[in-house]
């Protein structure tokens, strides 16, 4: 990963409380992992920032190293990574996520 | 394109007293949903418990012969608590 890259995403996790790495767009998830954190999130209503992987290859492969984590889509809530398609339907189902989502949002 | 016994495999490899369960979601050997229950995880955070499995399949993965991996991780004091 080059320094402009984790600079690029470092910017990106910082500056959005809720930060999503996804194939395809809000309106047009391009993936059924992409389109399930969507769907979570839009289901919660709270604010959140997506980035076009697709339209990013150099951020594609930065953010799996970025991560420690070899698939798209990643969420980031506070700077913090929480995951990917999985672990936000299990923690949604918990109860987890609004939790986490509404203290990132106080902050 | 990896079959099911061997996805199994690897993920036995990395972590030596797991229980997995594979499941071929498409029939194309390269999208999977796996269940791992393992004494690994105890204490560990989802993301650190996923992380777990993926470095024990991560030779699939970078390679993409693996396209897509869904995760079930849990400890066997949580199927037992659950059941």
């Amino acid at each position: 990963m080059s320094p402009e890259t984790k600079a690029k995403i470092d910017t990106l996790v910082e500056e959005n409380k809720i930060m999503v790495f996804m194939k395809g767009t809000k309106l047009m998830p391009q993936c059924g992992f992409s389109n399930n954190v969507v769907q979570i999130l839009n289901m919660l209503g709270a604010p959140y920032e997506t980035l076009d992987v697709l339209a990013n290859p150099d951020i594609r492969q930065g953010i799996k190293e970025y991560s420690n984590w070899p698939t798209i889509p990643q969420v980031y809530i506070n700077g913090e990574f929480i995951g990917g398609s999985d672990i936000l339907i299990k923690m949604y189902e918990d109860g987890n996520l609004q939790e986490t989502v509404e203290v990132a949002l106080a902050s | 394109m990896i079959s099911p016994d061997q996805v199994e495999a690897m993920i036995k490899a990395g972590l030596p007293d797991a229980e997995v369960a594979v499941q071929d979601l498409t029939g194309g050997g390269d999208h999977y949903q796996v269940a791992v229950v393992s004494g690994a995880f105890e204490g560990l955070s989802l993301v650190k418990r996923h992380q777990l499995v993926y470095k024990a399949v991560n030779s699939a993965m970078s390679s993409e012969a693996i396209h897509a991996l869904s995760l079930e991780t849990n400890t066997p004091s949580e199927v037992a608590a659950a059941s």
